[in-house]
């Protein structure tokens, strides 16, 4: 075996009341293209953030070995500095600045403080040329595409000395060609010496390009596959990714299910700012009382996309098709009117788009329905307060009180209480939207049990999930999402992570 | 499939309600302003050798800052919202100007002008809003270019020439008194007025103020323990009782202005803390994106804000002018600062979200009363200047240092 370029021992990390990575070791041998596969949650970016600094030395457990030398990055200057340097999946270029200036952003190509133009200029030309893109230095980033702006960022790696370059889903934004492109540099600069991991979801690729690869689950190390002789194939990797014991992590659940309660036809959503994107397109599905309904897809698939235009066209632009309701049409092109036809939405990232942070309990429950403790525009803090006392024991929301900050909770009871302030505006129809995402175990069962006893009242559910097991665990039926079109609808009973996974990663014909 | 994970139960009772000291430790950023208050008014009492307390001293703060304390009712719920608006001092030149013009050049009635005057702050709100709610120009932009235009048009409606000589009726609204002739002068070893309204507001409080204990204690949701809320509730009364003893002791009683105020921030406190309206403008304020995706119409309610501010921005306009008896092309200048000031001392947050009218009025008042100490003093504009604003940059500071302790402790 080639000597390791990097070697991480035993690396745990723990989040508060999450433990994001648990003992994970990775080996890296030098010159060779390494992937990280795993479900999303999985830890990738985590054990990333914690080899490039992002996590400094002395917030995670373990050692990180890099070119035989133990090394304690304090932030990320400090590992690029050793080398090592990470392409985020968000890009991190600023759009209004040059090309060139975005290259030796933070580097700058100086005398005495004063900026070389004709260096930097010179430089970034050469190292534009290296990663195979002719463009003028001085044109600024945001005027370029999101592929060339990818190439980009390996220049700036380029021009860091970098020994070790990350990769995190480079080319989950990008269409065939600049894919192919970018792979094609990236095997190129194997020919020079330059180690890279790169994390993908599209197998194929990493069967393409990658040596080995690593696949985590459940913030553990799983396993490490050569790829040297082609035995490993999709399944073998998938199977992987998603084979775990599922028994006994979802409560039992009888279903009843009922008539129809929601349709989407044909819907298709554009990007909100580059309107020729296509982000949904052309989906349709439907969702009746009484059910839950699971979304699967990917990253970026159009997951929450979907939900989101559908609820009050709150994503998107140029959006087309049809929703149903109880059988007849309706529109709902704002979110007031989306909860008037008794649709509620959930967000994956509460606190983001969830919560109120800095505001109470029975504050953020009444939030979307104030209107009903409200009379002649006077709120009834009183009944509030009953109100939200009731979803508190009900919910089993751990808090002092309901006047009690949700800024200060723990993800499962800041999830309850954006459950509970979905549940309170009475709905017919709930997106949940990634509900368990960043709680532990313990709070996801109960979770699963409200969504379970929703279900039973005669709601119809709809889950979106990262989490194949837990799909598995509490849906009815599954719809598959890759590149924004619903590639299946499975029934429960035929659902197998691999059946799914296929569906998840079919491409486009 | 086996249910093997148990059905989770409480196992944490909630705690007790915090008692006596930790109560307060607790309470300490909420009450930290009021202390603040109080320490600088008994300073300036010892400083100045019991001048600040006396009757007409007090009476001549209140009726010197209610326009700054009006304005910063409306500032504080702008910025709770998350915005900034820096035209308030300009418009408010700008409607005592118009007030002028219909007084004097069109005929007008006082009291037609003052309904005009109040309508004209409503437009130019409205105007303001348009711009920040539905085209979505920062506030700071619309309203330094408010600041701009409010001035000039003002310059330019009155010619840069003051108008002066106010019917009597207008200038009550600045500098006038509360029924002075009301009790024979034989009897007025007080001002009867003032006591009876001094007591009455304290006897409305104190009975507010059980019920909605009683009501709480009722839905089991009070919190605060019995000795700190009597502390509290007896603190604010003998406040109201010794102001009014001052007031009533002075040469004419209640302002006109004390009682505008007193109303309009009992009612902005309701409507902030009780109304759906108020409680959106925290949410707005708070997290706007989990704000829209609660179906709030976020646009409409910047868009009112703005409208409110105009109007309580004219009021000031009002009572600005008739305090003076003169609308000039200079008058209101640096009146938003002093607003926006006033509203960060008192705990607002620039990121938006937090913020109370009354903490708003108290910041106000802590400016007020080092203005007129400092005056009282003898100590010149340059370091009066200073002194205000190092006591922003220090109050600010004060908070953040706290909020970053609270963050800290959270780890």
């Amino acid at each position: 075996m080639a000597e390791n370029i990097l070697r991480m021992r035993r690396i745990t990390k723990t989040f508060p009341g999450v433990k994001a990575l648990q003992d994970v070791n990775l080996d890296v041998a030098r010159g060779e293209v390494h992937a990280i596969c795993g479900e999303n949650g999985a830890g990738k970016s985590t054990l990333m953030k914690v080899l490039s600094g992002v996590y400094p030395h002395g917030t995670y457990d373990g050692d990180i070995e890099f070119e035989g030398g133990i090394a304690e990055f304090k932030d990320i200057r400090d590992s690029e500095h050793s080398g090592i340097v990470i392409i985020h999946q968000e890009l991190a270029l600023s759009p209004y600045l040059s090309v060139a200036e975005n290259i030796f952003l933070g580097n700058e190509r100086e005398k005495r403080g004063f900026v070389n133009w004709n260096e930097t200029n010179v430089e970034a030309a050469k190292l534009l040329r290296r990663v195979g893109l002719d463009l003028n230095p001085v044109v600024r980033a945001g005027d370029i595409g999101v592929g060339k702006q990818q190439l980009v960022e390996i220049a700036k790696a380029l021009s860091k000395n970098v020994k070790l370059l990350i990769l995190d889903e480079p080319t989950a934004a990008l269409n065939d060609e600049d894919s192919a492109h970018l792979l094609g540099l990236v095997k190129g600069l194997r020919e020079e010496g330059i180690t890279s991991i790169i994390i993908s979801h599209k197998l194929n690729e990493i069967r393409e390009i990658a040596d080995s690869v690593t696949i985590l689950r459940d913030g553990q190390t799983i396993e490490t596959l050569s790829l040297h002789d082609g035995s490993v194939s999709e399944e073998r990797i998938i199977k992987g990714m998603v084979g775990r014991d599922m028994a006994s992590r979802y409560p039992d659940r009888t279903p009843s299910i009922g008539e129809e309660v929601l349709r989407v036809e044909d819907w298709t959503v554009h990007h909100p700012q580059e309107s020729s994107r296509v982000i949904v397109d052309s989906a349709n599905l439907n969702v009746r009382a009484g059910e839950v309904v699971g979304i699967a897809g990917l990253m970026g698939a159009g997951r929450t996309e979907l939900a989101m235009s559908v609820f009050g066209r709150s994503y998107g632009s140029n959006i087309t098709g049809t929703l149903y309701k109880n059988g007849s049409p309706i529109t709902a092109k704002t979110v007031s009117e989306a909860i008037r036809h008794g649709i509620a939405y959930a967000t994956e990232d509460r606190k983001r788009y969830g919560l109120n942070l800095i505001d109470d309990i029975k504050r953020n429950i009444s939030g979307a329905a104030l209107g009903k403790l409200a009379k002649g525009g006077w709120v009834d803090s009183g009944r509030e307060a009953v109100v939200a006392g009731d979803y508190r024991k009900s919910m089993n929301i751990k808090a002092p009180s309901v006047a009690s900050i949700t800024g200060k909770l723990s993800g499962g009871n800041q999830q309850k209480v954006v459950l509970s302030k979905w549940m309170f505006s009475d709905p017919d129809v709930l997106i949940l939207d990634e509900p368990t995402r960043g709680i532990d175990v313990g709070a996801k069962y109960e979770i699963y049990t409200i969504i379970n006893k929703l279900a039973s009242a005669g709601k119809a559910v709809i889950v979106i999930s990262s989490e194949l097991p837990e799909l598995l665990g509490i849906c009815d039926r599954i719809y598959t999402l890759a590149e924004g079109r619903i590639t299946a609808d499975v029934p429960i009973d035929q659902a197998t992570p691999e059946l799914l996974m296929q569906y998840m990663t079919k491409e486009k014909d | 499939m086996a249910t093997t994970v148990k059905d989770p139960v409480i196992t944490t009772p909630p705690p007790p309600a915090k008692a006596g000291l930790s109560f307060l430790t607790s309470r300490l950023r909420q009450i930290g302003i009021f202390v603040a208050l109080l320490v600088i008014v008994i300073l300036f009492q010892a400083l100045t050798g019991g001048r600040l307390l006396q009757s007409d001293n007090v009476s001549n703060i209140i009726v010197q800052n209610s326009y700054i304390l009006l304005l910063a009712i409306g500032m504080v719920m702008i910025i709770v919202a998350g915005h900034i608006d820096l035209s308030v001092g300009s418009v408010a030149a700008f409607v005592g100007a118009m007030s002028g013009i219909m007084i004097q050049n069109w005929g007008f009635p006082w009291w037609v002008a003052f309904v005009g005057s109040l309508l004209i702050g409503a437009a130019v709100g409205a105007w303001q809003g348009f711009w920040v709610a539905y085209i979505g120009i920062p506030a700071f932009i619309v309203t330094l270019a408010g600041m701009l235009v409010f001035r000039g048009l003002t310059q330019i409606v009155l010619g840069n020439q003051r108008i002066t000589g106010f019917p009597e009726e207008y200038r009550q609204l600045g500098g006038g008194f509360l029924f002075p002739g009301l009790f024979p002068p034989e009897t007025n070893l007080l001002d009867w007025t003032t006591v009876i309204l001094g007591v009455a507001a304290v006897v409305a409080l104190v009975v507010t103020q059980l019920r909605g204990r009683a009501t709480r204690a009722r839905l089991k949701l009070e919190d605060e323990p019995a000795s700190w809320f009597f502390t509290k509730l007896a603190f604010i009364a003998v406040i109201i009782l010794g102001l009014t003893y001052l007031l009533a002791g002075s040469r004419s009683g209640t302002p006109i202005v004390l009682v505008v105020l007193g109303i309009l921030i009992v009612a902005y406190s309701a409507v902030m803390s009780n109304s759906v309206f108020g409680r959106h403008i925290y949410a707005r304020g708070g997290n706007l994106q989990a704000a829209q995706l609660s179906g709030i119409n976020t646009k409409r309610i910047d868009f009112m804000l703005f409208v409110n501010m105009g109007v309580l921005a004219a009021l000031a306009g009002l009572i600005f002018t008739g305090r003076l008896n003169s609308a000039g092309p200079g008058a209101g200048n640096l009146f938003e600062l002093d607003a926006i000031a006033a509203a960060f001392i008192g705990g607002a947050a620039v990121t938006g979200g937090v913020g109370t009218v009354i903490g708003a009025i108290t910041g106000g008042l802590i400016m007020g009363v080092l203005n007129n100490g400092m005056s009282l003093l003898g100590v010149g504009i340059d370091y009066q200047q200073f002194i205000k604003g190092m006591v922003l940059l220090l109050a600010v500071g004060f908070d953040v240092f706290n909020k970053r302790r609270a963050s800290s402790a959270l780890k």
